[in-house]
């Protein structure tokens, strides 16, 4: 459902991305995985239109991705993001968060879009800060609101960046309890994540990336139990071993 | 005193007139420059270039030009093209124009200042500029914009007394006038520059009240 062909990503003379081809199905989880600056960030946000790419192709459903062509508006409420900082619009309770896009976006029912709104807060464990503002709410909260309303715009697939690097370890687990779920629920998800555990029980595959490069790619649990590259294999020593 | 009292009850219904004239001049450019400033704002915060340079280059003359200069060009030039104005007209034309770029620039700093990851995520669900613009940059922008905004407001109405150079008979215009014909300098601006702190202070406390209340609401 989402296919990268030979990208290609250079922030001035820095090439952060040389040549990622890869391939999302759908609901598949696809865990990005790989040191800080390796481009990952860069790549799962070039899927949709936050960053642009010089060379190569993505494609969602066969609809090529270009950040400048208006097409990039439909592609955004089918492809939705959740952001390592949250970022909820802090001038609106944590409903009209999620109701925004339906409701504005989309276009849709104002009743129905509130009903579902509800719901999705509710399956996210906040049916009691319905009315709370961001500021209000803990950084896994807040994230949680997010995840929901990501899943407000009934997206074919979600894009979470490093959703609990910015979350106080208490915290992480009940995020990634719902990112578990959507999982079951067969949701496609590409993650850039630093949760080696999270990858190796929720994932379907991994792709590792080092220098802006793939340098292994494959089932979960194949590369997170026997990495074959080292590079693969250093980084995982270093990240489940920090000391 | 007494003597000062009797002369304010005197001189009082004339500056009373001027002020009217004050105030109208001032909400008049006010929300011409409010209205023209956003426009200014949003047309540099576009990211179109064609749209952007010109308007700094429009600001950037205005902000450089002495209001005098500016009021008397429109007043005293503009005829001569075939534009004839009111000096009323002149004068709330001249302050509007010349404050829409204080208001437009200070407009900008607050759009600019908004997080860059509210601009995505408003992106990231499929929102187009307008709506962006309109449902998340906006108000954030107006909370962050309102000291500054709000300090623009009160020197926007002293400076309408710049206005009675070009005859509009507002507050200073009518001191002035009062003082030459009855030589009470000390009388006649004493009560001039009270009539303006009448309208200064009062409009600093509501600002400010505004900002708090604004600061609360999340």
């Amino acid at each position: 459902m989402i296919r990268f062909d030979d990208v290609h990503k250079s922030f001035g003379s820095h090439q952060v991305l040389k040549g990622v081809t890869a391939g999302i199905g759908k609901g598949e989880v696809v865990c990005l995985i790989g040191p800080s600056g390796s481009g990952k960030s860069t790549l799962l946000r070039c899927v949709n239109g936050l960053e642009t790419y010089q060379s190569g192709r993505i494609a969602i459903d066969g609809q090529p991705v270009d950040a400048e062509s208006s097409g990039i508006h439909d592609i955004r409420t089918r492809v939705s993001m959740v952001f390592q900082r949250f970022n909820l619009f802090p001038h609106r309770t944590a409903l009209e968060n999620v109701m925004e896009g339906p409701l504005y976006v989309l276009r849709q029912d104002a009743a129905e879009v509130r009903e579902r709104a509800v719901a999705l807060l509710t399956r996210v464990g906040l049916a009691d800060k319905v009315n709370a503002y961001p500021g209000s709410l803990s950084g896994g909260q807040q994230q949680r609101v997010a995840i929901a309303r990501a899943l407000a715009m009934q997206p074919q697939a979600i894009l979470f960046d490093e959703p609990t690097s910015a979350l106080d370890p208490e915290m992480v687990g009940e995020v990634l309890q719902v990112m578990r779920a959507l999982a079951e629920e067969h949701m496609t998800m590409l993650v850039v994540t630093h949760e080696i555990q999270f990858a190796r029980e929720v994932a379907d595959s991994v792709l590792f990336l080092d220098g802006g490069r793939i340098v292994e790619q494959g089932p979960a649990g194949e590369i997170l139990r026997n990495p074959k590259h080292e590079r693969t294999q250093d980084f995982l020593r270093r990240v489940t071993h920090p000391v | 005193m007494s003597k000062f009292l009797t002369q304010s009850a005197e001189y009082m219904p004339l500056l009373l007139k001027g002020l009217w004239l004050t105030i109208a001049v001032t909400i008049l450019a006010l929300c011409l420059a409010t209205v023209l400033g956003l426009v200014w704002a949003l047309l540099r915060t576009s990211g179109i270039r064609a749209l952007a340079a010109p308007t700094r280059v429009l600001v950037e003359f205005v902000r450089g030009i002495p209001i005098l200069v500016i009021l008397f060009y429109i007043y005293f030039v503009m005829p001569e093209i075939g534009i004839d104005l009111t000096a009323f007209q002149a004068g709330v034309i001249g302050l509007a124009l010349t404050y829409s770029c204080y208001i437009g620039e200070t407009f900008r700093a607050g759009i600019e200042a908004v997080d860059k990851g509210q601009v995505e995520a408003a992106k990231s669900i499929g929102m187009k500029r307008p709506l962006m613009m309109r449902r998340v940059v906006l108000p954030q922008a107006f909370r962050i914009v309102l000291p500054p905004y709000a300090n623009n407001v009160v020197m926007l109405l002293k400076d309408s007394s710049q206005v009675s150079v070009i005859s509009v008979a507002e507050l200073t215009m009518q001191g002035k006038m009062l003082a030459s014909s009855t030589f009470n300098n000390m009388t006649v601006f004493t009560l001039v520059a009270l009539l303006y702190l009448c309208l200064t202070i009062p409009l600093n406390f509501v600002m400010r009240r505004v900002e708090i209340a604004m600061g609360k609401a999340p």
